[in-house]
């Protein structure tokens, strides 16, 4: 622990650092001193490490010749991201449509004990229709793909291919105005956008270390994949041929993901030609070697640390949201239910960006967490009522078509997910880290009104080309 | 019982949180790539009727403050004086990651310099003379695998050594330049006069010669308030931020 001195204590110190200039008479010590550092370790090492054989030592590298090189790096990247995808999407389907069918039969017990009960038909619908249905769906729905995707991606992570992509990306980051290391944050905001506000420390400049805080939100995070990853496998693969379905699915999550890298590298651009203006400063990047990953740990923690931990936040919001949103919807003021009212306040403006007003309700109460977005938007639509008879995922389906869903909507709602606003934790992890109340506010409103502009000209467009 | 606090320090993907998972079993998540931990995570383990709490600083390249990380793992070893600090090093790039440890072993005697990763480097045919760093280095070096759980035995009974004072290292005294060590031996009797000993004098005369303006500004702020604020830094258990 420190102990305090005097209270004047600093004063001295102003005193010592003057002398210390004086001493450093204006030139750089640093180089000496490094390079004295450098020459004792290279001693050490000189008497105490022997290679039996360097290329042995260089033999893990070699890899890196095609992940890293100027032709190959972009496809392998891009072909890894869409296996990932393609094992999330193929694997998913199977067990999400036995945990749903699971669910529905339990629920159909349970309506049957309420019913020889008597209980009367609200407490069934608070209970069964709104707090239980909504749970189980969220689970249905969201467990499957996290189970997969998680621990593929962990495993890629631990086998050391992270920073061979901040490599491929480090020259267009340079070219945006950015520091190479934005590439490193970026990639952790695959994880966690929260996470990896705090990891952009490692970026020594100020102004480089602002345009990462700014622009990670536009990488999707956990909370967002399984919104984009359920809709684009209910409404984007619908004209393809079946074989082929969980192909297309995969391409458009991938999609998404390259628009997400092309925002951040084009607001990266404008904020370092305009509001932060300078020139990227140098640096390097260390390449681990690769190490073959701990699978079995790998899997078992992922899947505890992050499945578990985004369904749980998930189910917390859900369950009460889902009692709540069935008051809404079924108490009725003036002919309509509260819900309709309220999603009717939002529609005029919804609509011209091809969303509705549930859609934009969900997002707003979603601003804790985007792992609520979606099991609100479920909640919000069951509770007004709808019949659904189909089975399975189709049911999810379903709900969305009876609420007038196009393919244009899955699509805006899926860019609106990937670009606005960043989660609250997100938005405190950067008052924190920058001290700054403009910059926070900023980095709320610059992806909202990107956001906002990129849904109301695709709506725009696609309805003046009549394709909806 | 009596407590210890240890701290991790170590270049960047090193093994320093495997490590830390392996000690303290807790489940801080991993990963094969720089700038992992950026936060410092807190752990518990006991050893031969003692217990150690255990940091894990972020990983990095030097401790000249360049950036933020490097100055939280700095701060951490200069002012909240672990214990022991343990140093970790990647066998298998031995000599980039000796740079770091020298700039611990320039701030505190009570470290213990930890090989990880040995497995690997023997499998690559790296040989390493473990005998021999240790007479250079002055602080007892111990090779390990953090993954695979091989030496962590020998390594506790050093880290428990230092840490109770039956072992006090005397580490390397680099040695600089001629004009450099005629600044710093100018530049030390006056620190010392006022600062004292709480801290290691020839590092700070080093560190102000560098012109180290966010040092300076720690050494006030520590000064002028009584709880560190450091402390606020640390990760609760197990998780590195959000989920």
């Amino acid at each position: 622990m420190a102990e305090p001195l005097a209270t004047n204590a600093s004063d001295p110190l102003d005193t010592l650092l003057s002398k210390a200039r004086t001493l450093a008479d204006g030139e750089t010590v640093r180089d000496g001193i490094v390079s004295d550092i450098y020459r004792t370790t290279r001693d050490i090492c000189a008497e105490s490490v022997h290679y039996e054989d360097k290329k042995k030592l260089q033999s893990t590298y070699r890899l890196d010749k095609i992940v890293t090189s100027p032709i190959w790096g972009f496809p392998i990247m891009l072909a890894i991201l869409g296996a990932v995808f393609w094992i999330t999407i193929a694997g998913a389907n199977v067990p999400s449509q036995m945990i749903f069918r699971f669910f529905a039969i339990v629920e159909g017990y349970i309506t049957a004990g309420f019913q020889a009960l008597h209980a009367p038909d609200w407490l069934h619908g608070v209970l069964v229709l709104g707090f239980f249905r909504g749970t189980s769906w969220v689970v249905s729905v969201m467990l499957p793909p996290m189970a997969i995707f998680f621990p593929v991606f962990a495993l890629l992570e631990n086998f050391g291919y992270l920073p061979r992509v901040a490599f491929n990306m480090d020259r267009l980051f340079k070219k945006s105005g950015g520091h190479g290391k934005q590439a490193l944050t970026m990639s952790m905001g695959f994880g966690c956008n929260a996470a990896a506000i705090l990891s952009t420390r490692i970026i020594e400049s100020p102004r480089e270390r602002m345009l990462a805080i700014l622009t990670n939100n536009f990488v999707p995070c956990n909370g967002r994949w399984p919104t984009l990853i359920l809709l684009s496998s209910l409404f984007m693969a619908a004209g393809v041929a079946s074989g082929l379905q969980t192909l297309a699915t995969a391409s458009v999550v991938m999609g998404m993901v390259m628009i997400g890298i092309v925002v951040t590298l084009t607001v990266s651009w404008v904020l370092s030609k305009t509001a932060l203006r300078g020139v990227p400063t140098h640096y390097t990047l260390e390449l681990p070697p690769y190490r073959r990953p701990q699978i079995w740990k790998t899997i078992l923690l992922s899947s505890k640390e992050k499945s578990l931990n985004v369904l749980m936040r998930a189910i917390i919001v859900a369950a009460p949201a889902g009692v709540i949103t069935w008051i809404l919807g079924n108490v009725f003021v003036g002919g309509d239910s509260i819900l309709n009212h309220m999603a009717a306040f939002f529609d005029p403006f919804a609509h011209a960006i091809g969303l509705d007003g549930f859609i934009i309700m969900a997002f707003i109460l979603g601003l804790p967490a985007n792992e609520v977005v979606l099991p609100i938007l479920l909640m919000g639509y069951m509770s007004s009522g709808a019949m659904v008879d189909a089975d399975g995922l189709d049911n999810i389906k379903e709900i969305f078509l009876q609420h007038g869903w196009t393919w244009l909507t899955a699509l805006n709602m899926m860019l609106f997910s990937l670009l606005h606003y960043p989660c609250g934790t997100t938005l405190y992890n950067i008052y924190k880290e920058t001290k700054s109340t403009k910059w926070t506010i900023l980095s709320a409103v610059i992806p909202l009104g990107i956001a906002i502009a990129v849904t109301f000209v695709t709506a725009q467009l696609v309805r003046a080309f009549g394709w909806v | 019982m009596s407590r210890y606090t240890v701290a991790l320090a170590g270049n960047p993907n090193t093994g320093k949180s495997t490590l830390f998972n392996t000690l303290t079993g807790l489940r801080q998540h991993t990963g094969n790539w720089a700038g992992k931990t950026v936060m410092m995570a807190e752990g518990e383990f006991s050893y031969d009727k003692t217990t150690f709490r255990m940091i894990d600083l972020p990983g990095t390249y030097s401790l000249y403050s360049n950036s933020t990380d490097e100055e939280v793992a700095r701060d951490y070893i200069i002012f909240e004086k672990p214990d022991v600090t343990i140093v970790v090093l990647d066998a298998t790039s031995l000599e980039r990651n000796l740079n770091l440890a020298l700039q611990v072993l320039e701030m505190t005697n009570r470290a213990v310099v930890c090989i990880n990763l040995i497995d690997e480097a023997k499998r690559l045919g790296v040989r390493i003379d473990l005998q021999k760093i240790e007479q250079r280095l002055g602080v007892p070096t111990v090779a390990i695998s953090a993954r695979n759980r091989i030496g962590i035995d020998k390594l506790l009974k050093q880290v428990k050594l230092v840490a109770s004072g039956q072992i006090n290292p005397h580490p390397i005294h680099i040695q600089y330049s001629d004009e450099i060590e005629r600044k710093l031996a100018e530049l030390e009797p006056s620190i010392r006069e006022n600062l004292g000993s709480q801290y290691p004098t020839r590092w700070i005369a080093l560190r102000l010669l560098d012109g180290d303006e966010s040092l300076l500004s720690s050494l006030k702020k520590r000064m002028n308030e009584v709880t560190p604020d450091s402390v606020r830094e640390v990760a609760s258990y197990g998780r590195t931020a959000c989920h």
